[in-house]
């Protein structure tokens, strides 16, 4: 479980109140981007190095990344019960404003701009996306070989159009395979050093 | 009303678990279920409430709570809801228990070690992908890019950055 600053987790209203915020600021998308920018470098509740690894899971498994990242620090926070609370937070208030906006919505279209200035908030939302596209590539370039994997995935998706699902399930096993081999090697190097000396 | 809760249940449910990558990989089908499928709505309607769903804060996969309430108002709105996150959360609930569990072993270090750049590359071919498709053309990539760089080099806050994406957009009607 993680401690904050004063030694204690957040208390589940805590948690509650911080996811809810997160989705009720995200308008135009870049969820996962918010989240970190608020997670980890604001209240720093969780390390770069754990949200990254949540958010890898989060996109490998089944379900909408913002939800599954949400269990994913809730349960790293407190347990099921952080991860059932984080959840609502996410969900609750922005199926209420959903369903707020849609019931609206006839009237809303009307004023002129609104879709101009919708799309162009959409437009700088990505550029949340984009950030932690980057940062998220800064953080995994390790070694040669993560930097072709990231590279590969890229090109794989974005240039050749290649499923998720295949994508996943090629680049994967790949990756981790070659992970393990660097700490086998990592963790047989030391015990050599340690033979040495 | 019930055979409707069913089928929204029925329609949505399974999709939760083949939500890969994210709510993007499952428009496709939503779209095809909701207009072809059971004519819950016209194309014309589909495409009204998707760009709706993006406007909205929160998870864009809010557009199924929104075919809920065109299709039976408040209850297939939170049945809708409730079939496409409930199914993905259990089973991303379990995963994280069994990752909490086994945290130190050297299979589980390398499984997160192996899965960020795999991540990495998703996140920037994902941003991409819905760059290629956002509205505005070369507007739409010029505003990103600067927000991009405000966010990495600045520290002007991301909401005031967003607002002036709505400004830019506004005066330039790209």
């Amino acid at each position: 479980m993680n401690q904050t600053e004063a030694g204690q987790p957040p208390s589940l209203y805590a948690i509650f109140m911080a996811f809810a915020l997160i989705a009720l600021v995200s308008v135009g998308g870049g969820l996962s981007g918010w989240m970190m920018r608020d997670l980890v470098t604001r209240r720093q509740w969780v390390t770069s190095d754990e949200f990254l690894g949540g958010l890898a899971l989060a996109q490998a498994f089944p379900g909408i990344n913002a939800v599954n990242l949400a269990i994913w620090t809730g349960y790293q926070l407190r347990g099921g019960r952080g991860a059932a609370v984080a959840t609502l937070g996410m969900l609750v208030p922005s199926i209420a404003a959903a369903i707020a906006i849609v019931s609206v919505f006839s009237e809303l279209n009307h004023i002129p701009g609104v879709h101009y200035a919708l799309a162009g908030l959409s437009a700088a939302a990505i550029g949340l996306s984009l950030e932690m596209g980057i940062f998220a590539a800064r953080q995994s370039m390790t070694g040669l070989l993560p930097v072709l994997i990231t590279v590969a995935t890229f090109l794989s998706i974005f240039v050749f159009g290649a499923s998720l699902a295949w994508v996943i399930a090629v680049a994967t096993p790949c990756s981790i395979a070659a992970a393990w081999w660097h700490m086998k090697k990592a963790g047989r190097a030391e015990s050599d050093d340690h033979s040495a000396t | 009303m019930i055979i409707l809760l069913l089928d929204l249940i029925s329609v949505f449910a399974p999709l939760s678990l083949l939500t890969i990558g994210g709510g993007q990989s499952i428009i496709p089908a939503i779209h095809s279920q909701a207009v072809d499928v059971h004519q819950w709505m016209s194309n014309a309607e589909f495409i009204e409430l998707f760009a709706l769903s993006r406007l909205t804060p929160g998870p864009k996969t809010l557009l199924v709570t929104m075919i809920g309430w065109h299709v039976g108002g408040f209850a297939a709105a939170i049945t809708a809801s409730i079939a496409i996150f409930l199914p993905s959360s259990v089973l991303m609930y379990y995963l994280v228990r069994l990752w909490a569990r086994h945290k130190g072993s050297v299979l589980i270090r390398a499984i997160s070690q192996g899965l960020a750049p795999v991540a990495a590359g998703m996140v920037l071919a994902g941003t991409g992908t819905i760059l290629r498709a956002a509205e505005g053309g070369a507007w739409a990539w010029a505003v990103a890019i600067m927000t991009t760089a405000c966010l990495l080099y600045t520290r002007i806050s991301p909401l005031l950055l967003l607002a002036l994406g709505g400004v830019v957009f506004i005066v330039a009607r790209p």
